[in-house]
C-alpha cells in the first residue's frame, strides 16, 4: 500500500495478464465444474433422470399365463382355468367422495369401513379390494369411473366333472396354485410362467409403442391323465349306488389297465363338489383310495398260495385238512365258521378258507411269506405320482410270532391301501409281473418286476378265476360273456386295537377277462350296516357291472359268450367265506 | 455452391423429419389396430375356454344317462341281443 497512483498506473500494464488469466481461469474452472455436472447427470449417473423421464410414459405391463389343462386320456377336459376380474386399487392415486365409495362398496359387496381401511395405506401402490368377481359386477366397478380403481384379470379353475373326479384332481387356490391331489403333484407343470413387457403410453393411457418385452409369458403345460371319464363315470355310479344301498360309510373303487398299469378310474365317497368349496367338510377331500389303509382280509389269500406253490411246498390239487374248521396256536383259535374237510389249494382260494391258508403260511419260513407280499408291492407305497400314498404296514418278518404268521396269511395283521392291492393283482394278471402304476397316459405297456413264475402266477389265476364260479365265494362278480377272476375279502375293523364285532369291511379285488386280463378292478366298502357285510354280496356285484362296463368302453371283445352272469339271480346259493 | 448444398441439405433433413414424425404416427395407429386385434384373439381364446366348460357340463355322463334313459327310452342291450362280429384275421404287419 505504499505504493503511488503513479506507481499503480506504470506497473498496471505489467499486471494486466495476470488479472485476465485470472479471470480466465475462473471461468474456465466454473466450465469444467458444468460440463462435470453435465458428465455426471447425463453419462456417469444417468439411471436417476432416465427413470424419472421413463416414469412419465413406460410401464411394465404384466403378461398373465394361464395354468395347464387337464384333460383324460381321450382329451376331454377335467381342470379349465378361465378369467375372471378382480377389483384391485392404488390408494395413493383414488380419488373419490364418500357417496362414490359407498357405492363401490355396495357393489363390492363390503362393509363401507372395510374398504376405506383397505384404501388407508396410500403408501401402498396395489390393494385387492375384491377377488374373482363375475364379470357384469366388474363391468359396474368400471362404470363407477373412479380414478385409482381399476380391474385385475385372474384366472379360475372348473371343473366340468364335478364330484365324480374330485378326488384325482384336487382342486386349487385362489391363487390359481395346486393345493390337494394332481393340482398339487404336478403345479411345477401346470402353472404357467407369466411375462412381462415395457410399453410406452400416451395421455390417454392408451399403449402407443411397444418398447421391448421383458420376459416373453409361457402358458402351463397341459397335463394328460391315464382315466377314461367314460369309466370313470361308471365306477362312480356303482360305487354311490352301493354305498347307498348298504348305508355304508365310504366307499372306494379302483380300476386299471392289467397291461400297462394305467389308472383308468378311481373314485371315492364321500365326495365334493370342486367347483363349490364353500361348505368343505376336510375328511371329504381325502383320496381314500390312495391314502387310507385297512386290513384287506382274505384278498391277500392267493398271495399265500402262490408263496407256497413257489416254494414247490404244494401243488394246486395237493390236499390240505381244514378238519372241523378250527387251528389252534397257542392261546388263540382260527376258526373256519363253515367246515370244509378235506380241500385242495385252489379250494381253499375258491371257498375262502381262513384255516388252509394259515396251514399253508405255517408250512413255510415267514421269509417266504414276506419276500412274496413284499415283492407285490405291500409295504412299499406304490409310486403313482399322487401326493400322500400310504405305504401300508408289512412288518419284517424276524418280528413275526407264529399266530401272526397264521393270521397275516389270510390279511390281518397286514395293512394296504386299495391302491396297492390292485396293482398287486397285477401279479397274477400279468404272468408274475408287477406293473408300476400311473395316473398319466402312458403309450404302451411299461416294463415290470418279476414277483413270481409265470407258472404259479397262472395257477393262481385259475384259482381265482374258480373263486367266481359255482362252489366258489363270489359268483355275484360274473360278466355275462366273460371269464372273470377275483377274491373276495370280508374283514372286522379294527377298533383301537381290537377288532369290533359288528363293522366290517367288505372288499373285493379281480380281473377281466381271466384268460387275457385287460382290467383289474378292486372296490372297497367300509362299514356296510344294511344287513349284509360279506364281500361276495357287498363288494363283487360292483365288480361285476363296474368291469362288464370298462370292457363294453374299451371295446374287448368276449371271451366267453356262453357264459350268463349270475349276479342278476339272487337265488344263487353263496359260499360265504370266512372272516 | 456451398451454400445451394447446405440449402439442400436442409431440404432433405426437413423432409426426413416429417417423414420420421409421420411414419411414427402411422407405426402407433398400426400398433393400436394390433392391440385391438390380440385384445379380440384373447378374447376369442376366453370364449373358446368357456365354451369348453359349457360342452364339458352339457354333456356330463349322468346327464346324458338320464336323457338317453328318460327321454329316449334307451337301454343297454341284454347279453343274449349283442351280436360279436369278428373281423376276418388279417397278417400282422
Amino acid at each position: 500500500m505504499s505504493r503511488s497512483p503513479a506507481a499503480l498506473a506504470a506497473v498496471g500494464p505489467a499486471l494486466q495478464p495476470w488479472r485476465a488469466n485470472l479471470v480466465l481461469i475462473v471461468i474456465l474452472l466454473w466450465f469444467a465444474v458444468l460440463a462435470g455436472r453435465a458428465l455426471w447427470l447425463q453419462a456417469l449417473n444417468d439411471d436417476f433422470l432416465k427413470r424419472k423421464g421413463e416414469s412419465r410414459y413406460s410401464r411394465v405391463l404384466e403378461l398373465s399365463a394361464s395354468r395347464g389343462m387337464i384333460v383324460d386320456r381321450n382329451l376331454e377336459p377335467l381342470a379349465i382355468s378361465t378369467p375372471v376380474e378382480s377389483v384391485a386399487a392404488s390408494p395413493g392415486d383414488v380419488e373419490a367422495d364418500p357417496a362414490e365409495l359407498r357405492k363401490l362398496a355396495q357393489l363390492l359387496e363390503l362393509r363401507p369401513d372395510d374398504l376405506r381401511a383397505k384404501l388407508a395405506d396410500t403408501r401402498r401402490e396395489f390393494v385387492y379390494l375384491k377377488r374373482q368377481l363375475p364379470p357384469d359386477q366388474a363391468e359396474k366397478v368400471v362404470r363407477l369411473g373412479i380414478p385409482g380403481v381399476f380391474l385385475q384379470r385372474e384366472h379360475r379353475r372348473y371343473y366340468p366333472a364335478g364330484e365324480v373326479m374330485a378326488h384325482v384332481l384336487g382342486f386349487t387356490g385362489i391363487d390359481d396354485r395346486g393345493q390337494e391331489a394332481l393340482e398339487l403333484a404336478f403345479d411345477q407343470r401346470l402353472t404357467g410362467q407369466p411375462g412381462s413387457r415395457r410399453v410406452i403410453k400416451d395421455r390417454l393411457g392408451r399403449i402407443v409403442e411397444d418398447v421391448e418385452g421383458i420376459r416373453a409369458p409361457r402358458n402351463g403345460e397341459r397335463l394328460v391323465l391315464s382315466i377314461d371319464t367314460r369309466i370313470q363315470y361308471i365306477a362312480f355310479r356303482e360305487l354311490r349306488e352301493a354305498v347307498l344301498k348298504h348305508r355304508a360309510r365310504a366307499g372306494g373303487i379302483v380300476v386299471l389297465d392289467a397291461q400297462t398299469g394305467e389308472v383308468l378310474a378311481m373314485a371315492n365317497l364321500p365326495t365334493y363338489n370342486p367347483n363349490n368349496r364353500g361348505k368343505l367338510e376336510p375328511g371329504r377331500t381325502r383320496n381314500r383310495v390312495v391314502t387310507d389303509l385297512f386290513e384287506p382280509g382274505s384278498t391277500l389269500k392267493p398271495f399265500t398260495a402262490a408263496a407256497a406253490l413257489e416254494l414247490g411246498m404244494v401243488k394246486p390239487e395237493s390236499i390240505i385238512q381244514t378238519g372241523q374248521g378250527q387251528l389252534t396256536i397257542g392261546s388263540k383259535t382260527i376258526r373256519d365258521t363253515h367246515p370244509h374237510g378235506a380241500l385242495t389249494v385252489a379250494q381253499v382260494i375258491q371257498k375262502s378258507s381262513n384255516v388252509g391258508s394259515a396251514k399253508l403260511a405255517l408250512g413255510m419260513p415267514a421269509e417266504q411269506l414276506w419276500s412274496v407280499l413284499s415283492k407285490s408291492g405291500f409295504g412299499l407305497p406304490p409310486r403313482s405320482g399322487y401326493p400322500g400314498e400310504g405305504a401300508g404296514r408289512l412288518r419284517a418278518p424276524k418280528t413275526w410270532k407264529t399266530i401272526e404268521q397264521a393270521t397275516m396269511s389270510y390279511g390281518h395283521g397286514i395293512s394296504v391301501s386299495l391302491l396297492q392291492l390292485a396293482r398287486a393283482y397285477t401279479v397274477f394278471a400279468t404272468g408274475g409281473e408287477l406293473r408300476p402304476v400311473t395316473l398319466l397316459r402312458r403309450d404302451g405297456a411299461a416294463p415290470g418286476e418279476r414277483a413270481m413264475s409265470a407258472k404259479t402266477a397262472n395257477a393262481v389265476r385259475e384259482m381265482l378265476e374258480m373263486a367266481t364260479q359255482a362252489g366258489g365265494t363270489a359268483p355275484r362278480a360274473q360278466v355275462s360273456g366273460f371269464t372273470v377272476a377275483g377274491k373276495t375279502g370280508t374283514a372286522h375293523k379294527l377298533d383301537g386295537r381290537t377288532y369290533a364285532a359288528n363293522k366290517y369291511i367288505a372288499s373285493f379285488a379281480g380281473f377281466a377277462p381271466a384268460t387275457r386280463p385287460r382290467v383289474i378292478v378292486a372296490v372297497m366298502i367300509d362299514e356296510p350296516s344294511a344287513g349284509e357285510y360279506y364281500g361276495g354280496l357287498v363288494a363283487a356285484p360292483i365288480f361285476s357291472r363296474v368291469a362288464e362296463g370298462t370292457l363294453r368302453v374299451l371295446g374287448i371283445a368276449p371271451d366267453a359268450p356262453g357264459n350268463k352272469a349270475q349276479h342278476l339271480d339272487e337265488n344263487v346259493p353263496l359260499i360265504r367265506e370266512e372272516v | 455452391m456451398t451454400s445451394r448444398l447446405v440449402f439442400l441439405l436442409f431440404l432433405a433433413l426437413i423432409g426426413s423429419a416429417l417423414a420420421v414424425v409421420s411414419s411414427q404416427h402411422k407405426a402407433r395407429k398400426l400398433y393400436l389396430d394390433l392391440q385391438r386385434e390380440q385384445t379380440t384373439a384373447k378374447q376369442l381364446e376366453i370364449e373358446w375356454g368357456q365354451l369348453q366348460l359349457e360342452q364339458g357340463t352339457w354333456s356330463t355322463h349322468a346327464r346324458i344317462e338320464k336323457f338317453a334313459v328318460s327321454r329316449l327310452g334307451m337301454m343297454a342291450p341284454p347279453p343274449g341281443r349283442i351280436e360279436i362280429v369278428r373281423l376276418p384275421q388279417k397278417d400282422k404287419p
